[in-house]
């Protein structure tokens, strides 16, 4: 294992967060901000509690959610698509670096990102919502999970993108609905039964259902399919990755 | 082992179709300098590209130093340091970091004396702490130099390595290859340049088309290329050469109108004074005379032909 290497990568990654301190971690933190102030503080006040919780706790598990999995993506997408574009790809190509260490190097880097990221945005909540988090240990492991998860999708993104603008269309055009619709605001308990069946095909409801249950003990589905369905689609992306580095796709002619 | 790297059968078709190398079969010997000579379009970026593992071969083998590129790439490409035709680099990173950063992908570790030797033969010591952006192509080009360095190559690719570069990275970069070669390290580049190929090669090897034509020491393809034919138009046709002068060597034309004498530019003597004499006591008599010299282009056109 060329440890070295992969130490190479992810410090790499993570001083190129750094130079972008403001645009990786300020402006995740100023959009849940607002997010606190307008569904938090205008709407929640007129909304009654949900499942016998806060409407503003509410929403945490899912905004946390939210900027996980759209900056996990991101983060990793771009980590690997920006050298390809501008062909310093070359180097990691040519070097004795395994694919396996490829990945941990650039996804173990983006899903760290986010992972801080997930506890600013944590430590933000508090200071306009009391929390509660009655599974600290699940709620680590699900944020941990997520990150790992969706970083890897983001790769998967990032090399099948030949142009930025497929880099930001699956982000854009599939994850995020995904995720508002997914019940970052609201019980899809409180939907009519036909969208509540419809919501049972969105994979984020099993997530952020999941991440839910680690705060407050309550969930829409039960939790077990929570970790089903994120470990499903964590092993779908590895074996996408697997295929990718065999044939050498839109890395190798 | 003599091969430090050894090419076999190699060929490859890109997804296009393209056929861009022909059953390629190479052998580089350890601590030489090889040059890669060939037009535009040959197929030298992508052989090297697919000994560095950037490109994926249709067929063949490649073993450097007997480590086969695709079951024991690791070993393989351990060994090899790699200055790609393009520039390109990153563009926030100091130099120190971007070359630092190369040396550990290869796994090697940290060694800042040696890093700092690299960037001194590179001149680029007092620019290690600026941004690769801040930079001017002259300056990328000696980092991108520096980063095959980084790790103590045995082997290093120099793809096109003085295409479009000024008058003083030419110099260094002669100077840096004759230190390594004192070093042993094997150095391969890629040129269409003749000159070029004959200024530092060991041995040079023609490409074209995808084929490796010919592999040659430098000085006896530079004496191929040196040759010039002499023609002697005659003022009376000849039945034969007469014996007089068969050690010279000399052709007759089918009309027996011309008589043409094939000799080295680079030897010492040409021997052409001597036939002028001899031509002369044999009372050959010429009205005219002129002298032809084959270019590259030429030369890559009778190679190819020879080989049909
Ligand atoms: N990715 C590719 N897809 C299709 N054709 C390619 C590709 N890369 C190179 N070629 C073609 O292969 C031939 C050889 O290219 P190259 O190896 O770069 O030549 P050289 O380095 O000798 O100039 C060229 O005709 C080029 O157009
Ligand atoms: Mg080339």
């Amino acid at each position: 294992m060329n440890l070295r290497a992969v130490a190479a990568i992810y410090g790499f990654e993570m001083a190129r967060a750094r130079r972008t301190l403001l645009q990786s971690i300020v402006s995740p933190v100023v959009s849940t901000s607002l997010y606190f102030v307008v569904f938090g503080a205008a709407i929640g006040s007129r909304i009654t509690e949900i499942d016998g919780i806060s409407y503003g706790a509410f929403i945490v598990p899912g905004l946390i959610m939210l900027m996980l999995l759209t900056q996990s993506i991101s983060n990793a997408a771009f980590g690997i698509y920006f050298p390809k574009f501008t062909g310093t790809i070359y180097e990691v190509l040519s070097a004795p670096v395994s694919y396996l260490e490829i990945v941990l190097g650039y996804v173990g880097a983006a899903a760290s990102k986010s992972i801080i990221l997930g506890l600013i945005i944590l430590a933000t909540a508090s200071l306009f919502v009391p929390l509660r988090i009655e599974h600290p240990l699940w709620m680590v492991f699900f944020l941990m999970l997520t990150a790992a998860t969706f970083s890897l999708f983001g790769f998967i993104i990032g090399i099948w993108a030949d142009g930025f603008e497929k880099l930001q269309l699956v982000p854009l055009l599939i994850v995020t609905p995904l995720t508002f619709l997914g019940g970052s605001f609201y019980s899809i308990d409180m939907l009519p039964p036909v969208w509540r069946t419809v919501s049972l095909f969105n994979p984020v409801v099993y997530l952020i259902s999941g991440f839910r249950w680690s705060f407050y003990g309550v969930s829409d589905v039960n939790v077990v399919w929570s970790l089903a369905a994120t470990g499903g689609f964590l092993v779908a992306c590895l074996v996408i990755v697997a295929r990718i580095f065999r044939t050498g796709y839109r890395l190798k002619t | 082992m003599n091969s430090v790297l050894s090419i076999s059968n190699l060929s490859k078709t890109y997804a296009s179709g393209f056929q861009a190398l022909r059953n390629v079969d190479l052998e580089i010997r350890r601590g030489e300098i090889f040059a890669l000579l060939g037009p535009n379009g040959a197929g030298k970026t992508t052989l090297i590209s697919i000994v560095c593992g950037l490109v994926n071969a249709s067929t063949g083998r490649v073993l450097v130093d007997g480590h086969d590129i695709v079951t024991d790439y690791r070993a393989a490409r351990s060994m090899i340091g790699l200055v790609p035709q393009e520039l390109t680099t990153d563009a926030f990173e100091t130099v120190w970091a971007t070359v630092s950063f190369t040396r550990a992908l290869f796994g090697k570790k940290p060694d800042p004396e040696h890093i700092r030797n690299v960037l001194e033969g590179l001149s680029l010591w007092d620019k290690r702490d600026s941004r690769l952006i801040t930079l001017s192509g002259g300056m990328k080009r000696r980092v991108m130099i520096a980063k095959a360095l980084s790790h103590e190559p045995q082997i290093l690719f120099l793809d096109e390595p003085t295409a479009g570069v000024d008058v003083e990275l030419r110099r260094d970069m002669w100077d840096l290859v004759e230190g390594l070669r004192k070093t042993g390290v094997t150095i391969i580049l890629t040129t269409h340049y003749i000159e070029e190929a004959e200024q530092m090669a060991d041995r040079v090897g023609v490409i074209a088309r995808g084929e490796i034509i010919l592999v040659e020491e430098k000085i006896e393809l530079m004496r191929k290329l040196g040759r010039k034919q002499l023609s002697l138009h005659l003022q009376k046709p000849l039945e034969r050469i007469p014996q007089s002068l068969e050690h010279h060597h000399l052709e007759l034309s089918a009309d027996g109108m011309y008589l043409i004498y094939t000799y080295d530019t680079r030897a010492e003597r040409t021997g052409i004074t001597r036939l002028l004499g001899d031509l002369n006591e044999a009372g050959i008599r010429f009205r005219d005379l002129h002298t032809s010299q084959k270019s590259l282009e030429e030369i890559f056109v009778d190679l190819v032909r020879d080989r049909r």
